[in-house]
């Protein structure tokens, strides 16, 4: 009960100051900034308290002098520590989908608009524990890279991302703790098994793909931006300056259907949707003309780096709530 | 998965650099205590500098764990030797000083190097017990600001030295308004908490409770000031200037004793020529002597005068002293002496000095009256071919004849003694009476400057008609003593400190009284500042009777004030970046109330020429807020005349 009302959004809008995901640029506004000493900042403490002690005991007024102006560098060192981390303001940047996995590199951008330059800022995902300590110049933004294993398919939301300097004497430590809406598409985990090619599929009238001609080179032709990078002939790059794609025979020569039904009917969902991820890879390789048809979408035959996408995009979400609102968030 | 946490110390390596910010911050910390500390203790501890210095730039491995452990051993040790304990001031200083050195050479993350920050700032305030003058205190901010720039230099690894000095240096800039408010408004307690070490005031000049040959001639070699005393009218002439200290009555052949003496509940003068009123501020010497010239006619707080006229403070003088005090010239305590004190200050130790007793002896027999004794004795010591030295001849058992019929070479503390002898020989009741002679005026601030240098002793004789008369034996000898001061006395100038030595040019002498003008401000209001002040300060601001309550109160206010004013400063130039567009909501908002909702991702443009459709008689209007907000949100830095322009801009704007 406590911990539903807890986690309501509008307990926590009025809590924390904010409710996640937040849209658009987060602000670090003192609301949401916290500040506490460190230990070093207690020991420091201490030492001040010996200090003022000393001072008392043997009457000296520079020791008073000297006990008043730690004390006061310390407080200063506070203000300046919560200055470091105040008006920050957080966008959220791109992130490329990537395979079960691997890891999905969140990117954050910093962006400082004030005259002075925000030092060691330590953005962490408190999840996975991926960090990165950055500098953000006067009046300039710098990206966080935040690499985090994504373990399913499906989207991954960034979650609680804290933000925390101790600059500049490492007596306190200030933080905010922010959750951008970013989430990174996890595809399937593809089958990395050798594969059998699927069968032709019969009921649409498709040409059979042909296995030969895969990887038969057949000549160089200049590079089209549709192309897939894995395409280039990096080599002949190198040596002139323009970019060129390798031609294979065979290609676009055959269309054919990844088709769910043609699965065996025991396999359970994920594993089906290794396999067909695995088969959309090969497929693309193999430079063929390919159609994905699962429960609830279907995919009409093409080839080229925007298809394999789409295609690996419907398996990521396919059977999970929410999976239609891809759509949407690609457009963001 | 556990991950070391970047910003934490511990997980931080120390680099080369950071080595070179704590060598120095050590350096300025320890390098003062080398001129009092043994040799070795500093040079061990640079030793150990050189050694981590030698690990860090050759990239080596750290010293194993029991290294430094066996060297602490052995400079425990060695500290054990040389002051026979551990602890007290000068130990624990040598023992603070070697343990900053070894955490160095142990030296593996951030976290120990910031143990060593921590002990440099502390090892700071152990100089203090030594010294607290002006250039200390300048030493005291370079050393600040070192050391801060360290600890700044170990949280931003990246940054140039040059950035971490500029922080550091603006912190301690930040820090100085809250350190001076704290520095007047925390209560003062006086100290001490509890009792000190044997050795915390080890080493300071003055005064003593004996007095034996070559007590005075030896403090005239320092020009430390004893005190300093500004005259609210006319400073007396300088044979007037004799300022009271230790009277001694009791001799043993070799020293004289202060021994006890009667307390005076109230007390009258009899006579006086000239009355004085001056304030005196007097340096620690550790005593309970307060110094006022003959004789004094009030007391000062917390202080009592004795039968013989020591004025005598309830605790000792621990710390810099500022009193009133008025005197009258030449006055005489009125009370008749009882008989207990007479017999007292005629007795002699029997079995010395014989040559000396038969020729008081001589004397008493030819003279009618003890003022004629005392007459005799003085001529007999003009005459008599005496030299005024600060390096007489030692001397032996039977001192007073010696220095009366060999040597004929002495120091004030000689003539004193002698004449004293040969009074109480002669059956005249006397007493030694030390103290300060004469003293110097600063034409840059008028005060009178009396140093230790100017140390004195004369005599006191009781004649039945007259009380108790000074006489000054060392008059008779040498009487530019008086007039000229030491100085000009003395004739070989060498033995003297360089600034007491005549002849040195003007502008030294110039220059050191500026010096000393500038100290004394210093004295009174930096180091002086104690409970008495802070009241005397508040009272001048017009805050009377407060208590440690108010006190307080007053010092959190002023504390949050300037905290605010701090904060006001690190947040400046913000509400300007944002004040465009906050007129921009203001306007938005007014648009709302017509109807017109701006969409989430509709930018001015497109907004303002949607609203320009809807309300075409504000097309004016609603434009040049957009082109002016467009300017200013989008544009160059614009002065804050145009956003104030923009902001009465949306204020005039009224749709309906």
């Amino acid at each position: 009960m406590l911990r539903a009302t807890l986690r309501r959004p509008r307990f926590r809008r009025w809590f924390y100051g904010y409710a996640p995901p937040e849209r658009g640029a987060i602000v670090l506004r003192q609301r949401r900034v916290y500040i506490l000493p460190t230990r070093l900042g207690l020991m420091f403490g201490a030492t001040v308290l010996i200090l003022l002690v000393g001072s008392i005991n043997y009457v000296l007024s520079l020791g008073f002098a000297l006990t008043f102006l730690l004390a006061g560098m310390a407080i200063a060192g506070m203000v300046h520590t919560v200055r470091n981390l105040l008006r920050l303001s957080i966008h959220a940047g791109r992130v490329e989908p990537v395979f079960a996995g691997d890891a999905a590199q969140f990117r954050l951008f910093l962006e400082n608009a004030d005259p002075y330059e925000r030092v060691a800022i330590l953005v962490r995902h408190d999840a996975s524990g991926a960090q990165t300590v950055l500098d953000v110049p006067a009046g300039a933004s710098a990206a966080a890279v935040l690499p985090v294993p994504a373990q399913r398919r499906g989207w991954l939301p960034i979650g609680r991302v804290t933000l925390e300097t101790r600059y500049p004497l490492g007596l306190f430590r200030a933080w905010s703790h922010v959750e951008p809406e970013l989430r990174a598409l996890v595809y399937p985990r593809p089958e990395t098994a050798a594969l059998p090619q699927p069968s032709p599929d019969s009921s649409a009238g498709n040409a059979r793909l042909t296995a030969r001609g895969t990887d038969d080179f057949s000549g160089l032709r200049a590079y089209q931006v549709s192309d897939s990078p894995r395409h280039v002939a990096w080599k002949a790059v190198a040596r002139s300056e323009d970019m060129l794609t390798k031609q294979f025979a065979g290609q676009s020569s055959a269309e054919l259907w990844l088709d769910w039904t043609l699965l065996p009917p025991e396999m359970d969902l994920e594993r089906r949707l290794s396999r067909l991820a695995g088969w959309a890879l090969a497929a693309e390789r193999a430079g063929a003309r390919y159609g994905l048809r699962i429960p609830g979408s279907e995919l009409p035959p093409a080839h080229g780096d925007a298809q394999l996408s789409c295609c690996l995009a419907a398996l990521a979400l396919c059977a999970l709530p929410g999976g239609d609102t891809m759509r949407n968030s690609s457009a963001r | 998965m556990i991950r070391v946490h970047p910003l934490m110390p511990e997980s931080r390596a120390v680099t080369p650099r950071d080595l070179a910010w704590l060598a120095v911050s050590l350096t300025l910390v320890i390098a003062p205590h080398a001129e009092h500390a043994p040799w070795w203790t500093s040079a061990f501890a640079l030793c150990l500098l050189g050694w981590r210095a030698t690990i860090a730039v050759n990239g080596l491995r750290t010293p194993a764990r029991w290294v430094p452990a066996a060297l602490a051993v052995l400079g425990m040790a060695g500290i054990w030797l040389e002051y026979g304990t551990l602890f007290g001031r000068d130990a624990g200083i040598a023992l603070l000083v070697l343990f900053a050195g070894l955490k160095l050479l142990e030296m593996r993350s951030h976290r120990d190097a910031t143990v060593v920050v921590l002990l440099c700032y502390f090892l700071i305030i152990t100089n203090f017990l030594f010294t607290q003058s002006i250039p200390t205190a300048l030493l005291m901010c370079v050393a600040l600001l070192v050391i801060t720039a360290a600890l700044v230099s170990f949280n931003a690894p990246q940054r140039a030295v040059v950035a971490d000095a500029r922080v550091a240096a603006m912190l301690l800039l930040h820090a100085i308004p809250l350190a001076a408010l704290l520095f007047v408004l925390f209560p003062r307690v006086q100290g001490p908490l509890w009792r000190l070490p044997q050795d915390a005031n080890a080493g300071t000049t003055g005064l003593s409770e004996t007095m034996s040959p070559g007590t005075l001639s030896q403090l005239s070699q320092s020009d430390a000031i004893a005190f300093r005393a500004l005259f609210s009218g006319p400073v007396p002439q300088r044979h007037q200037l004799y300022w009271r200290g230790p009277v001694f009555w009791d001799y043993d052949g070799h020293t004289w004793r202060n021994g006890s003496a009667e307390r005076l509940v109230e007390f009258e003068l009899a006579g006086g020529e000239a009355r004085y009123t001056y304030a005196v501020i007097l340096e620690p010497h550790q005593r309970n002597w307060l110094f006022a010239l003959e004789m004094p006619e009030r007391l000062p707080r917390r202080a009592w005068l004795t039968g013989d006229g020591q004025l005598i403070s309830f605790a000792p003088v621990r710390t810099r002293l500022r009193y009133e005090m008025a005197s009258l010239a030449g006055a005489r305590l009125a009370d008749e002496e009882s008989p207990d004190a007479l017999r007292r200050a005629l007795r002699l130790p029997p079995g010395f000095n014989p040559r000396a007793r038969a020729l008081a002896e001589t004397w008493r027999r030819g003279a009618p009256s003890g003022a004629q004794i005392v007459l005799v004795a003085l001529r007999y010591l003009r005459e008599g071919g005496f030299e005024y030295t600060l390096q007489p001849p030692l001397l032996g058992r039977d001192s007073v004849d010696e220095f009366l019929f060999s040597t004929r070479a002495g120091f004030c503390e000689h003539y004193a003694s002698a004449f004293v002898f040969l009074m109480r020989a002669a059956g005249l009741p006397a007493r030694v009476v030390t103290g300060y002679q004469g003293g110097e005026v600063n034409p840059v601030d008028g005060q009178l400057t009396v140093r230790q240098a100017d140390a004195h002793a004369w005599a006191e004789v009781y004649l039945p008609d007259r009380g108790w008369a000074r006489v000054d034996p060392t008059a008779a000898v040498a009487p530019i003593r008086l007039d000229g001061g030491l100085a000009d006395a003395i004739p070989q100038s060498g033995q003297l400190p360089l600034l007491l030595r005549t002849g040195i040019p003007d502008w030294v002498r110039s220059m050191r009284n500026n010096w000393e003008a500038v100290a004394n401000q210093w004295n009174l209001w930096v180091l002086g500042y104690n409970t008495e002040r802070q009241r005397e300060f508040l009272n001048r601001l017009g805050m009377t009777d407060t208590d440690w309550k108010e006190l307080a109160l007053m010092l959190l206010t002023s504390v949050a004030l300037v905290l605010a004013l701090l904060v006001a400063w690190s947040l400046r130039g913000l509400r300007r970046a944002d004040a465009a567009h906050t007129a921009w909501i203001a306007f938005c908002a007014k648009l709302k109330a017509r109807g017109i909702e701006r969409a989430p991702q509709e930018g001015p443009r497109d907004f303002a020429a949607r609203a320009a459709a809807r309300l075409p008689s504000r097309r004016a209007e609603i434009e040049a807020v957009r082109d002016l907000y467009i300017v200013l949100r989008y544009g160059p830095v614009a002065p804050a005349s145009e956003i104030s322009r923009l902001r009465r801009m949306v204020r005039g704007f009224a749709p309906a």
